[in-house]
């Protein structure tokens, strides 16, 4: 194993950017999902397809129109000068925001699925036991969701690890700010620098399986859990989608 | 069981709202009494359970007014939240947080009640539920019958001032009916808490309830003391297979070397197996209309012991059953229901105002 002080800040970087995200979206979406999981809207067929759109969308599409929508001559680019923050493009801010809008499905959709499969009942227990809609969501529905709540910032965190072309795109590649492992291992295959690919490409390998390993791992838990009552959704850390 | 000091009746003006795409359209307007345990009786898909949830507030399928003692909890205008309401409720099926064990649900309760009249101790409940034992099992540690004893214990601890019970033991097998009952029994005659129990099983009904408010498609068709309605023909329970009336009275000890004691009421008197403990006081025995029969003398030579001087008072075929007739007698002024046969009922030349001789071939005590 080969690493340089610049593969080492590249990983760092990389750690930093997938907790920052995983930690801001478990929290900022837990409304969209818990919405998602109880409504009848009309609305809720659209929203869930926009959550879904970064599955199915090329990374470089969802990076080239967040580089338009961020830069310094959008609007949002205006009004964030206006305020004296400097532009988000080639930023780590700028990466953050984009790992988001790239890993967003991946923590809505079992928030949102662990939120329906707690179904109606509990809500109502904890009605007719004087707890207030804020105490039931904290003392009833957190605690049922915790399996979700863990699917969803393995997933989370381990999507925004994997990225590529998003952060390509809007975070290029500075050192020990937009540079992580996915970029540095591309900036060091195209320098045919391959030992060093090696290390971090089989480092990213390892990691992969682990977290996959505890994902699944943490599905027949949450099966034991329910005691067979309450079967886990399906297989899929997803759920049925 | 301590006593709830306040109690106020349940007044209910319902009804379904226009728009809702129901089975059938809900509309009643009732007064429950602030005591004793009222059954919400009725066959599945007459509308109780809507009517229970309505009152707990769980559902918003029903306009009007509902107003407990002289608390407004819904009107046209306005509906007061679940949790402000002073409800306990049991539901259906177990309903026990699956994330917390047995204890921590009841703690659920307990930390959320009403402090301010603390009527119903912990350890009291504990003990009444027999649920001791198994406070430190999560749910799906435990079976039916003891989840739902617990979910019982949780309801009581809120402190509510209106228990509602939705067919508690209906998702249970009959064993573990039979298992539950007792203590459903015990906690309706020691708690003063009025209770609204839906049922949709006659026996549970008879055992458990004072009053009985019967549905049928949305409308209140009966209401009153379920002694006095089960004694009634016209009703529209009165010809099932179960069909009963209740018999009030005292027990007094003879022929207690036989093992059996003497019920007496209304000048008459009804031989029962002796219940433990029960000499002296007062009793209720169910006499099931199938276990009635019928004859113009009065036979010595034969073995069933329970032979009562009855009068015809209305005879009703029954409407699912051409062959078969409900026939209400009076031993004094106390109603017994008769099911027999059309053969029967033109071979002894039936007719209202003719007394004749009742055999019961068995007595139920049920308190």
């Amino acid at each position: 194993m080969t690493l340089s002080a610049d593969d080492l800040s590249a990983i760092w970087l990389t750690l930093k950017l997938a907790s920052l995200v995983t930690c801001l979206l478990l929290v900022l979406t837990t409304p969209l999902a818990w919405w998602l999981s109880r409504t009848q809207s009309v609305f809720k067929g659209p929203i869930n397809a926009i959550v879904a759109m970064p599955l199915v969308l090329p990374p470089t599409v969802l990076g080239f129109y967040l580089l338009i929508f961020l830069s310094p001559n959008s609007a949002v680019g205006k009004l964030l000068d206006q305020f004296g923050i400097a532009p988000l493009p080639f930023s780590f801010t700028g990466l953050v925001i984009a790992s988001m809008v790239y890993s967003l499905p991946f923590v809505v959709q079992p928030l949102q699925n662990a939120f329906s499969a707690i179904g109606s009942r509990p809500l109502e227990v904890a009605a007719t036991l004087r707890a207030s809609p804020w105490q039931t969501f904290i003392y009833v529905v957190l605690p049922l969701a915790k399996p979700g709540y863990l699917s969803a910032a393995i997933l989370g965190f381990a999507h925004t690890l994997g990225e590529f072309g998003v952060v390509l795109m809007i975070g290029g590649n500075i050192s020990s700010q937009t540079s992580v492992i996915s970029v540095k291992i591309y900036e060091h295959v195209e320098a045919l620098e391959y030992q060093q690919a090696h290390s971090l490409s089989l480092l990213m390998v390892g990691f992969a399986f682990l977290i996959l390993t505890l994902l699944y791992s943490q599905k027949k838990r949450q099966h034991n859990l329910f005691g067979g009552h309450k079967k886990a959704e399906t297989d899929s850390p997803f759920g049925e989608q | 069981m301590p006593v709830a000091k306040t109690q106020s009746s349940l007044y209910l003006a319902l009804e379904s709202l226009p728009s809702s795409d129901r089975q059938f359209s809900l509309d009643v307007k009732t007064k429950i009494p602030p005591q004793g345990v009222t059954a919400l009786f009725g066959p599945s898909g007459s509308g109780k359970t809507s009517l229970l949830r309505a009152i707990a507030g769980l559902d918003s399928h029903l306009t009007g007014d509902i107003i407990f003692g002289d608390q407004v909890w819904q009107s046209q205008t306005y509906r007061l939240a679940t949790y402000r309401r002073p409800i306990g409720y049991v539901f259906q099926e177990s309903s026990l947080f699956e994330h917390l064990n047995g204890e921590q649900n009841l703690r659920f309760a307990l930390n959320r009640a009403d402090t301010s009249q603390l009527q119903i101790q912990y350890s009291d409940v504990v003990e009444l539920m027999q649920i001791g034992p198994l406070l430190k099992r999560y749910p799906h540690q435990l079976s039916g019958g003891e989840r739902q004893r617990i979910a019982i214990a949780r309801a009581l601890l809120i402190q509510p001032k209106l228990l509602l019970m939705d067919e508690p033991l209906s998702a249970l097998d009959d064993a573990l009916k039979q298992e539950i009952l007792p203590y459903l029994e015990t906690l309706c005659h020691q708690t003063q808490l009025p209770i609204i129990y839906v049922s949709h099983a006659l026996d549970e009904v008879i055992r458990l309830a004072d009053n009985m408010l019967v549905l049928h498609s949305g409308r209140i068709t009966d209401q009153g003391p379920t002694q006095e309605l089960l004694g009634k023909l016209g009703t529209t329970f009165c010809h099932y297979q179960d069909a009963s009336v209740v018999i009030q009275g005292k027990l007094s000890a003879e022929n207690a070397s036989w093992g059996l004691s003497e019920l007496h009421f209304d000048g008459q008197r009804l031989r029962v197996k002796t219940p433990e403990r029960k000499i002296g006081e007062d009793v209720k025995v169910r006499v099931q209309a199938k276990d009635v029969s019928l004859s113009l003398s009065a036979h010595d030579d034969t073995s069933i012991l329970n032979r009562l001087q009855v009068k015809v008072d209305q005879i009703a075929q029954e409407p699912n059953d051409n062959s078969m007739f409900t026939i209400r007698l009076l031993a004094g002024k106390t109603p017994i229901l008769a099911r027999i046969t059309g053969l029967s009922v033109h071979h002894l030349q039936l007719k209202t105002g003719m007394t004749l001789y009742a055999q019961i071939k068995s007595v139920a005590v049920i308190v």
